[in-house]
């Protein structure tokens, strides 16, 4: 199953590294990543496979946002549907 | 992959501007439960409804989270109850308390069906059902209901009407010490729907399948905050990204309400499209209005914004998904949006106002307070009216209010929640009285005569 995590916040060093040690270390493997700074504010937006994971899509969901909270960013973790829903015709 | 501003639009839409799924409603047949007494019935209905729904709150939950989009009610419907109580009307109140009980089992907060067809005629154990509502609306916390006194297709039915008026007085009586909360969970309909996903009218109709998912999308937020963005922007432009907005909202819906389904072994059953507000800041169909240049809900130009307002909903929604249906439009619920409250208390928007609005969007007269000296039939003729509206223009209209015990014009009532606040707001002193004693059938009009 895909997902996308989104991150956002105040720019500084080692996010990127930081989620995704959390990611690798819960066996979510990136597909896909890109990364900017929209108006001093560090945006990233991931594609993961969750098939070799045993974490859950809800609880990874959970814990990413409760991670996010101690390096200060915003983190969601949600079905890739989501947004192929809202947004695709 | 995704772009930016995709992506971050769906999280400012949750995050900032109130989007979220308003109900996960599972609509459950309750007509295999029908057996020889009303103790055994009973016992019949708490079991079904109990192992039907028994994941609803879990997998809502799960949903929620995988998805990032809040989901705020789980609720159930069921098959009108009067149909179920038929055989034993003067135990209707065991079914009502049935149902009632299983909603506290399954943490839902509310579960509607305590309903009666009565459209055209009320059999002797429909008048005995409905007479029971005030005391099994007292008696439970968590059961809704509601009548349909009238459809484009049969005409109303005076005599429900004057019944209703009666009711819901009575209702108020007895739920006096907390100013008459029962109405807030009874609703008077004329063309009421089967599917309908929200509360206080959901019941689950005859005419669908044993068990069904409906899922009820909102977001006034979202829309206001599209419009903000496009401030000098003409009308059509403004109903082309009104569209475009309940597209998404109901896209993510219709998404909600298939996994639902499938996770809940039912049927997916409709997408209802209505912008339903709720007494926060920011999530006010009021707001909407008065962000298209209305200085207060309420004034000259108001039906006019909400008829655009609820159409372009429902073209941008009816592209969305893929089966429409419930009541799909704007809510316009006065103590459940901040903005109606506050042109309420400042005199604005009067019951006059009211029901021209509700000639052009879903529903009716919602959560209004009136005087506590507001007689029966004062009331009944407010249903009347609300009907022909909904009569002649072939749409669901109804009627949620509240006569609050003791309280007049000035006074408010705070039912807390989602239910809100309401000011009370003067309806007109001079008798109806002599309309509403003649009864009989207001006939269906000439152009309900299609076949």
């Amino acid at each position: 199953m895909h997902a996308v995590v989104t991150v956002v916040g105040k720019d500084k060093t080692g996010i990127i590294a930081k989620i995704s040690a959390f990611l690798a270390e819960r066996g979510v493997n990136i597909l896909d990543i890109s990364q900017t700074i929209l108006q001093d504010y560090f945006a990233m937006i991931m594609l993961v496979d969750l098939s070799g994971s045993d974490t859950g899509l809800s609880e990874l969901a959970d814990e990413c946002a409760e991670m996010g909270k101690k390096i200060g960013m915003s983190v969601h973790v949600q079905h890739e549907e989501i947004f192929n829903a809202m947004h695709k015709v | 992959m995704f772009n930016y501003g995709d992506v971050l639009e769906t999280i400012n839409m949750v995050e900032k501007e109130h989007l979220d799924i308003r109900t996960v409603t599972m609509g459950i047949s309750l007509l295999p439960c029908i057996c020889g007494t009303a103790e055994k019935t009973a016992q019949k209905v708490y079991d079904t409804v109990c192992k039907k729904a028994e994941n609803i709150v879990k997998v809502t939950g799960e949903l929620s989270r995988e998805y990032g989009i809040p989901i705020v009610n789980k609720r159930v419907s069921v098959t009108p109850a009067a149909l179920i109580c038929a055989p034993f009307a003067d135990k209707s109140y065991l079914i009502g308390k049935a149902l009632d009980n299983a909603a506290k089992e399954l943490g839902i907060d509310f579960l509607g069906g305590y309903s009666a067809l009565v459209h055209k005629g009320m059999a002797d154990y429909e008048k005995q059902f409905i007479s029971s509502i005030p005391e099994v609306l007292a008696d439970t916390e968590r059961l809704c209901s509601s009548v349909n006194i009238g459809s484009s297709k049969s005409g109303i039915n005076m005599d429900a009407v004057k019944l209703m008026g009666e009711i819901i007085k009575k209702t108020a009586a007895i739920t006096a010490d907390k100013d008459g909360f029962g109405c807030a969970k009874l609703v008077v309909f004329c063309n009421a729907v089967e599917d309908n996903p929200f509360m206080a009218g959901a019941f689950h109709g005859v005419g669908e399948s044993g068990t069904v998912i409906n899922v009820g999308v909102s977001g006034p937020g979202v829309v206001q905050h599209a419009i903000e963005s496009i401030p000098d922007a003409d009308l059509s432009e403004l109903a082309e990204t009104i569209k475009r907005t309940a597209f998404k909202i109901t896209r993510a819906g219709q998404l909600i309400a298939k996994e639902a389904a499938k996770r809940l072994n039912a049927e997916f059953g409709i997408v209802d499209l209505s912008l339903a507000p709720t007494p926060t800041r920011g999530d006010s169909v009021a707001q909407i209005l008065e962000e298209m240049g209305l200085e207060s809900v309420g004034t000259h130009g108001t039906t006019a914004c909400l008829a655009m307002l609820n159409d372009a909903v429902k073209k941008g929604g009816v592209m969305a998904s893929s089966r429409v249906g419930g009541l799909s439009g704007a809510f316009i619920p006065v103590s459940e949006d901040i903005g109606m409250i506050e042109a309420a208390e400042r005199g604005s928007l009067c019951i006059d106002k009211l029901e021209a609005m509700t000639a052009v969007c879903s529903v009716g007269l919602d959560m209004i307070a009136v005087p506590g000296d507001t007689t029966a039939a004062t009331i009944s003729a407010i249903i009347a009216d609300e009907a022909a509206i909904g009569m002649i223009n072939n749409k669901t209209t109804a009627v949620r209010i509240i006569p609050a015990p003791d309280k007049k014009v000035g006074d408010s009532v705070n039912f807390g929640g989602l239910l809100g606040r309401a000011p009370i707001i003067p309806v007109h002193n001079e008798s109806s009285e002599k309309f509403i004693k003649r009864g009989g059938l207001i006939p269906a009009p000439i152009h309900s005569n299609k076949n």
